[in-house]
């Protein structure tokens, strides 16, 4: 698989949002000195990940641990400070608004709140065309309805809601109606934020269903951003695990869920609440996930971990291949001391 | 018509027809906006033309007074005018002037609150600070400098004429800053949802994301802070009128009227003043309690569908 | 014997302009000391609104139209709310899924824990912090004494929950209902969260109301199951014999559309169509229209709640009254 070329390349990113606030808020006195004092979010610290042609590659992680600033760096919706995103061998992240256009086109999103991904005010229909026509403008009217109506047969809706405005609509039904609007301008690669975490639990079987066969229909590639391990599971072709802005397993699933290699993903698996198996045990962590604005040094994981030693005190473990396919960053794996 | 506005507007009727204040207010106000527009044809007396009137008849006492008359209902004023007939035009020119005033001051205020909250950065502290320094000035302040400016560029005549447009352009730039404040608020609200990003991600620009998406979400609060908006700025004018810095006794609005009575209160002839401050209270008050009404019904924190 | 809580027949209605709503209809259960048991169903299914019933916190318009809920022998549903009170955070208590719901953002947590007991009991500042503190050992809160002059801010959303708690173990209350306890906390927290519960209840002098969602959570802490279907009970027994053999179509649908439970990337086992909402519930059996084993009868005629011996359940489905014969 890795000798094709990726769909999505992310090499190094680097996202830090600053949030100082105005000159007054960071006035600060230290030493007797009035000084400016920066507040920085790590967000993303120096990620990186290839996805390929068709797969589902799920990002996982806890929250503020930086998986949705990453979805959202990749489409732009925030600039990146430092690294470079390749969306088929070009440089995406370097483009003005107007040359990323034809990318737009390729790239869409679905987001976790149905409640808030829908413009109140516009009809279904409006919300649908509007993605569509502004990629095609030479779209005649006649055929833009033709398309939304087949879009919205596609997604489970009734086309005859058309002219019906979201809030008739349930939370279900309105996920289905954003699912739809990122399949109308008929894109190659979809990131899906969260997208069934609001939705009641018979509800989420049906979206991810839904993601499932657009995914056969259309040959779509998916990047899945989600807390829920138990969804990961089942969809997803490659897992990366993510622990304060940074990838710290990275594996295709059946490894990763049979023999988790990193103490963080091993621990994360652990808790997850199996139907039905009462467990006795399962891998509690000392602490607390630390603030991503002061990170620790060296791994950001060692505070928290049972097999620290001296080197993850202070060396950054970096992101390595050990099996076939899955990567680690852990200096214990390393080692082989885990 | 779309369901969305149906329901809207059923759950608005809803509370309106629970709601005999508000009722009651609507009917008031209709009635006021009816009388002083149809002014023309129903006012017994044209207080513009000054061949209709003669200072014979000035300071006649309203007609159910001693030398009353029943040609003049609510008598007359110092010139001679029918106080009726000048109080339905002077209700006109006030309405006219706090209605253009508040759509400038809409005009202005959504426009700088929308690229203020959707940009931000130094631009939303650059114009939230004009805000600021626009409301620590007083409307009055604003007024007496730019009408002395005024008559003294153009002559006293020239003013006379334009006192309207200048009245207009007077309150409406005064108050902006409540509507940019207002609509920066929900901006920075609606820009934070979903909806917004889904927008960004389709490619759309900054223009068409801020007037077909944010706008269109932004208008609740907005109708809110209109209605009252319209009381002030027919206070404002009233006032201004009030101190000689308005409307011309010529063409007097409430406020012109009840400064022109004013002298002649100690004189016996409060009737001049009295009335049109009635009917300038009855309007300020009635367009305040929809306001209020219109602010419940519209709050989403207590909209419970 | 007597039961800790038992709920006779609860109806609870919501008074709308349009008229009245049924949130929960026709409820009865009985729970006794050392009971864990699940509260299960999806938003709107009344299992939230069943929870605030038991402890009196059915604002307007709703309000409990008929049915007992017996408390240790007192009907709760027709007491006043001053005795109510009394009962609330002493004989009961509530933990919601929002930590600050039930924190006060601007006292430290010392404040809120001590004047709780003090409302409550007639004892010293000094007796109350050392009970204060006592409590906060038991939910693992590290260097407890610390900790009680810090504010809810200052703490983690996981921090926060522990807290909620150890406020609800204040009084010792002999039960306990939680409301998504774990739902806005991570995996990791909620494992630890948890654990708490099952080793609060395991003295066995306590009972416990878990409400939730989510039937893992529920399978790991509780050992019976109520599931909630459009305001009704349609199905209550063991956990052990629901999860492993739900017998209602709906808990069947539910557990089968949980990923994880059949093979991986293979299409999920959807319920087709969504919970009706509370306006536009259908005649007869709720369920029908969602129904894979749907009758004639279901759309005419409401399905009752019936013990089934071989079952070891309660079940609401005319599909099982065909098959066994039940009793009530």
């Amino acid at each position: 698989m890795n000798d094709k070329k990726p769909l999505l390349e992310v090499n190094n990113l680097i996202k830090h949002f600053d949030i100082s606030g105005g000159v007054l808020d960071r006035l600060t006195l230290e030493k007797m000195r009035i000084r400016m004092k920066k507040t920085v979010v790590h967000a993303l610290n120096d990620v990186s990940f290839s996805i390929f042609q068709g797969e589902t590659f799920s990002v996982v992680g806890e929250s503020g641990c930086g998986k949705s600033t990453l979805g959202r760096a990749i489409v732009r919706l925030y600039p990146i400070d430092k690294g470079s995103i390749y969306y088929c061998g070009d440089r995406i992240d370097t483009k003005d608004s107007r040359a990323m256009l034809p990318y737009r086109s390729k790239m869409q999103m679905v987001f976790q709140d149905p409640y808030a991904s829908l413009n109140p005010r516009m009809k279904v229909e409006q919300t649908l065309m509007e993605p569509m026509l502004f990629h095609n403008p030479s779209m005649s009217m006649g055929e833009a309805r033709d398309n939304v109506a087949a879009v919205m047969e596609q997604v489970g809706v009734d086309p005859g809601w058309a002219s019906r405005y979201p809030h008739e609509f349930s939370g279900g039904q309105r996920q289905r109606i954003s699912i739809a609007r990122a399949l109308m301008v008929e894109p190659e690669f979809i990131i899906a934020d969260e997208p069934i975490s609001a939705l009641d639990v018979s509800i989420q079987a049906q979206i991810l269903n839904l993601f499932m066969d657009a995914q056969d229909d259309r040959g779509l590639t998916y990047l899945f951003i989600t807390h829920d391990l138990s969804v990961v599971k089942h969809i997803s072709t490659r897992v990366a695990v993510m622990y304060l802005g940074t990838i710290c397993e990275l594996a295709h699933k059946a490894p990763l869920f049979a023999h988790p290699r990193h103490p963080y993903t091993q621990a994360l698996l652990s808790a997850i609440p199996i139907l039905g198996f009462r467990k006795s045990r399962h891998i509690r962590l000392k602490g607390e996930v630390p603030t991503p604005i002061e990170l620790p040094s060296g791994c950001v994981f060692h505070k928290r971990c049972p097999f620290a030693f001296e080197r993850c005190f202070n060396e950054v473990p970096k992101l390595s291949e050990r099996d076939s396919g899955t990567f680690v960053a852990c200096h214990g794996v390393e080692e082989g001391k885990i | 018509m779309g369901t969305l506005a149906r329901i809207r507007q059923s759950y608005i009727l809803y509370s309106f027809v629970r709601d005999w204040v508000a009722i009651t207010c609507f009917i008031v106000v209709c009635i006021l906006i009816l009388i002083s527009f149809l002014s023309p044809f129903i006012a017994p007396h044209n207080p513009y033309e000054s061949a209709s009137i003669n200072v014979m008849n000035a300071e006649t006492p309203p007609m159910w007074m001693e030398g009353g008359s029943s040609e003049f209902i609510l008598g007359t004023d110092s010139q001679g005018r029918d106080l009726f007939s000048t109080l339905l035009f002077g209700m006109r020119i006030s309405i006219i002037i706090g209605c253009c005033a508040v759509i400038l001051q809409a005009f202005l205020g959504v426009i700088i609150g929308l690229v203020s909250g959707y940009i931000g950065g130094r631009l939303d502290s650059f114009l939230m600070r004009m805000a600021d320094v626009q409301l620590s000035f007083s409307t009055m302040m604003v007024a007496i400098f730019l009408g002395a400016i005024f008559q003294a560029a153009f002559g006293v005549a020239m003013y006379e004429r334009f006192a309207v447009v200048l009245l207009v352009f007077i309150i409406g730039l005064a108050e902006w800053p409540q509507y940019a404040r207002t609509v920066r608020a929900s901006v920075l609200a609606e820009k934070q949802k979903e909806y917004v990003e889904a927008a960004r991600v389709i490619g759309l620009n900054s223009a068409r994301i801020m007037l077909r998406h944010i706008l269109p979400n932004t208008l609740s609060p907005v109708l809110v802070i209109s209605t009252v908006q319209v009381a002030n700025a027919i206070m404002s004018e009233a006032a201004l009128s009030f101190l000689g810095l308005g409307m011309p006794v010529t063409r007097p609005s409430l406020g012109s009227l009840i400064n022109s009575g004013f002298e002649f209160i100690f004189s016996g002839s409060w009737w001049i003043t009295l009335f049109p401050g009635i009917f300038l209270v009855l309007l300020i008050l009635v367009i305040n309690l929809l306001g209020d009404w219109l602010r419940d019904v519209l709050n989403p924190k207590l909209y419970k569908g | 014997m007597e039961h800790l809580l038992e709920l006779q027949n609860i109806v609870v209605r919501f008074a709308l302009r349009f008229g009245d709503l049924t949130a929960v209809d026709d409820v009865s259960f009985t729970l006794d000391r050392g009971d864990r048991m699940g509260l299960v169903g999806e938003s709107g299914a009344g299992k939230s609104v069943t929870g605030f019933s038991i402890i009196g916190l059915i604002s307007r318009p709703g309000y409990i139209a008929s049915g007992r809920i017996l408390f240790e022998g007192t009907d709760l549903a027709h007491l006043n709310e001053e005795a109510l009170r009394n009962i609330r955070g002493n004989r009961i208590s509530m933990i919601f899924q929002d930590p600050m719901m039930t924190l006060n953002p601007v006292l430290t947590i010392g404040t809120q824990m001590t004047e709780t007991l003090q409302a409550h009991m007639d004892i010293t500042d000094e007796e109350a912090a050392a009970m204060a503190v006592d409590r906060l050992r038991m939910v693992h809160i590290p260097s407890p004494e610390k900790r009680l002059n810090q504010y809810p801010h200052e703490f983690s959303g996981g921090m926060r929950q522990r807290i909620v708690i150890a406020i609800a173990l204040l009084m010792d209350p002999a039960l306990i209902i939680a409301d998504e306890p774990t739902t806005a906390l991570d995996v990791t927290i909620q494992a630890e969260i948890l654990d708490l519960l099952l080793e609060l209840c395991a003295t066995g002098k306590t009972g416990l109301i878990l409400i939730t969602h989510d039937l893992a959570v529920v399978s790991q802490v509780t050992d019976k199951i109520t599931v909630m279907y459009a305001g009704r009970i349609v199905e209550m027994g063991s956990t052990d014999t629901i999860i492993h053999d739900p017998r209602h179509p709906y808990t069947q649908g539910l557990i089968n559309a949980l990923p994880g439970s059949r093979h991986t990337g293979s299409r999920l086992n959807q319920i087709p169509g969504m919970m009706p909402n509370l306006l536009t519930i259908p005649p007869g059996c709720s369920f029908h229209p969602r129904c894979p084993f749907m009758m004639d009868i279901c759309t005419k005629q409401a399905p009752r709640l019936k013990y089934y011996k071989e079952h070891e359940r309660q079940i609401s489905c005319f599909l099982m009254e065909n098959q066994n014969k039940g009793s009530i």
